[in-house]
């Protein structure tokens, strides 16, 4: 490492950092603000809240009726999860192992919903799944999701499964084995830390979604996102305390997943998507 | 040897022929998620296209004469413009002297999972926890005021400022990690190497790192845009969604659920998406200017 220790270098260095803390330092207190207040009897006008109070939690469960919202969110993502491991991973070791005419326009149409925002292809989306008459239901959200999952999939998957020596393969069918344990015995074993790391995103990603869910979400089918939207958008109807309540539910349920995630993942993966792995050689 | 072929004989047969090109079993693979995404991407977007040339009433551009000819729709263009580009120059320009100090730290860990976490979180929720944090007596606020930079509250929510702040909140850390990818693909011997023959830090700077790192920049630079162009739930939760923060992608959402004119929200969501195309093609077009090769160094 080359250090410059010259007065103009420390000043900037002390900028830089001085830059960082702020940051960090507002954006905790933007996450604690939510916390502190949700745990509040009552907060106006003092630093911290009057008195400390878990009731709220029991509230925003009734009011915003938590458990179905729950059951539904998790319904979806699951379903969004093994709809796209399944089509993701197959497409990903076609485009990974064969060339053929046609490739370099089938990447460029799976990168495509990862570059658009959602809101641009989701209202025609929403339209059409509205017309086919499965808007507003549970596969309208689901099928909506699978559009950034299915190419998120891939797109993680490819350098992966390029990686992975084809002689090993080829090994495996000169012994004998069959497709089936081809894959089983042989791919699956291989396969299964890139497919556990591109899940996991996908399964953060799913439970933040807003836009493509807000589109397609009927009254049945909302996901906690949604559901907290709708919660702070008439925010004068119930108390900041339980509506802050529900948002640390949400907070708590997608920093779960996300814990889990950071355990097989870097965190920059999770912005820079399928590009980490060319970036860092 | 005839029996082989009933055509020509030294033809391979076709299913020979096929896989000499890459196409056997093993391409059909990638059938499902080509079905998923024309199914799911490509027809509901050329639908989108059709649809908004086939307005509710009028001529086939009858939206787009409408949405040009009222102000109240077309400064949306300028409302989401003057959100996005400086929120996206900041957060780009501002992530670059961090990404490059950041790259030194031996725990950068904690810090990238600490910015990753307004990027898990999602909008929705920073901006309910700046509708509070921002408040007139939030903490923020009250720091200010008890630091006697201000006298009184500022209001920070439910106008340009609240979109502004959350836009930072969520792509400052989008912007910072992205950049940094790309700065640590860069090989640190290529700065040693300028550092030996005499260069200082800023010469290393632009010279050596600028040069290498612009393609990466600008790709950041585009997907910061977009994300940042796209703004919807803040601009309705911390804005002023009928005022100075009616962004395009609102618009959109009006004319499509809250009108149920689908021709006309579809034509919006198209607006949006060429303008967003203008914007970056324009800052594509940048990258012509630098240099382009490997950054990794070393041996080839």
């Amino acid at each position: 490492m080359i250090r410059d220790n010259g007065l103009a270098s420390r000043l900037w260095r002390f900028a830089i950092w001085a830059i960082v803390a702020l940051f960090v330092l507002n954006l905790l207190g933007v996450i604690l603000a939510v916390v502190v207040n949700s745990l509040s009897t009552r907060w106006l006008g003092t630093w911290l809240p009057l008195g400390w109070t878990t009731h709220w939690y029991v509230d925003a469960w009734r009011e915003f009726q938590l458990t179905p919202v729950l059951i539904v969110t998790f319904e979806i993502v699951f379903a969004v999860v093994v709809i796209s491991g399944l089509v993701g991973v197959t497409t990903a070791y076609a485009l990974a192992r064969r060339d053929f005419p046609g490739k370099r326009l089938m990447v460029l149409i799976f990168l495509l919903p990862l570059l658009l925002p959602p809101l641009t292809y989701g209202i025609p989306l929403a339209t059409v799944l509205y017309r086919l008459g499965v808007g507003g239901t549970f596969w309208g959200v689901v099928l909506a999701n699978l559009v950034p999952a299915v190419p998120f999939v891939v797109l993680v998957m490819i350098p992966f499964i390029e990686q992975i020596d084809p002689r090993i393969e080829q090994a495996a069918r000169v012994f004998g084995a069959s497709t089936t344990s081809l894959f089983v015995r042989i791919l699956l074993p291989l396969l299964l830390p890139g497919m556990l790391a591109a899940l996991l995103l996908v399964l953060v990603r799913t439970l933040a979604m807003f836009e493509l869910t807000f589109l397609t979400a009927g009254p049945t089918s909302q996901t906690l996102v949604v559901s907290l939207y709708y919660a702070v958008f008439a925010s004068g109807v119930r108390a900041s305390q339980s509506i802050d309540a529900m948002a640390v539910v949400y907070m708590v349920t997608t920093l779960f997943w996300l814990v889990i995630a950071l355990q097989f993942v870097n965190p920059t993966q999770i912005v820079a998507r399928s590009r980490q792995q060319t970036a860092n050689p | 040897m005839s029996a082989v072929a009933a055509g020509s004989p030294s033809r391979p047969s076709l299913r020979k022929r096929l896989s000499a090109r890459g196409l056997d079993a093993t391409t059909l693979l990638v059938l499902p998620g080509i079905v998923v995404t024309l199914a799911l991407f490509v027809y509901p977007f050329l639908y989108g296209v059709v649809d908004s040339l086939v307005p509710k009433q009028g001529p086939w551009f009858a939206n787009y004469l409408k949405f040009f000819s009222e102000p109240f729709q077309y400064d949306t263009i300028f409302a989401t413009l003057w959100l996005a580009l400086p929120v996206t120059i900041i957060n780009v320009l501002v992530a670059i002297p961090i990404a490059f100090r950041v790259r030194l730290m031996r725990r950068q860990r904690l810090l990238t999972t600490i910015l990753v976490l307004p990027v898990t979180l999602g909008t929705v929720l920073v901006a309910d926890g700046l509708l509070n944090y921002l408040g007139p007596r939030g903490w923020f606020n009250r720091t200010l005021m008890f630091l006697d930079l201000i006298d009184h509250p500022i209001r920070l929510t439910n106008n340009y400022w609240g979109v502004f702040a959350s836009l930072i909140i969520t792509g400052f850390p989008f912007a910072f990690l992205l950049t940094l990818s790309y700065v640590t693909g860069i090989d640190p011997a290529i700065e040693q190497a300028a550092a030996t023959l005499g260069a200082k830090a800023r010469q290393r700077f632009t010279r050596i790192f600028l040069p290498l790192l612009a393609p990466g920049l600008i790709v950041t630079f585009c997907l910061a845009f977009v994300q940042a162009f796209s703004v919807f739930p803040s601009a309705i939760l911390l804005g002023a969604p009928s005022g100075p923060t009616r962004v395009i992608a609102i618009a959109a959402y009006q004319a499509a659920f809250e009108q149920y004119d689908h021709s006309m929200g579809a034509a919006i969501a198209i607006i949006m998406g060429l303008v967003q195309l203008v914007v970056i093609l324009a800052v594509l077009s940048l990258r012509q200017v630098f240099y382009r090769g490997p950054a990794a160094g070393g041996k080839g």
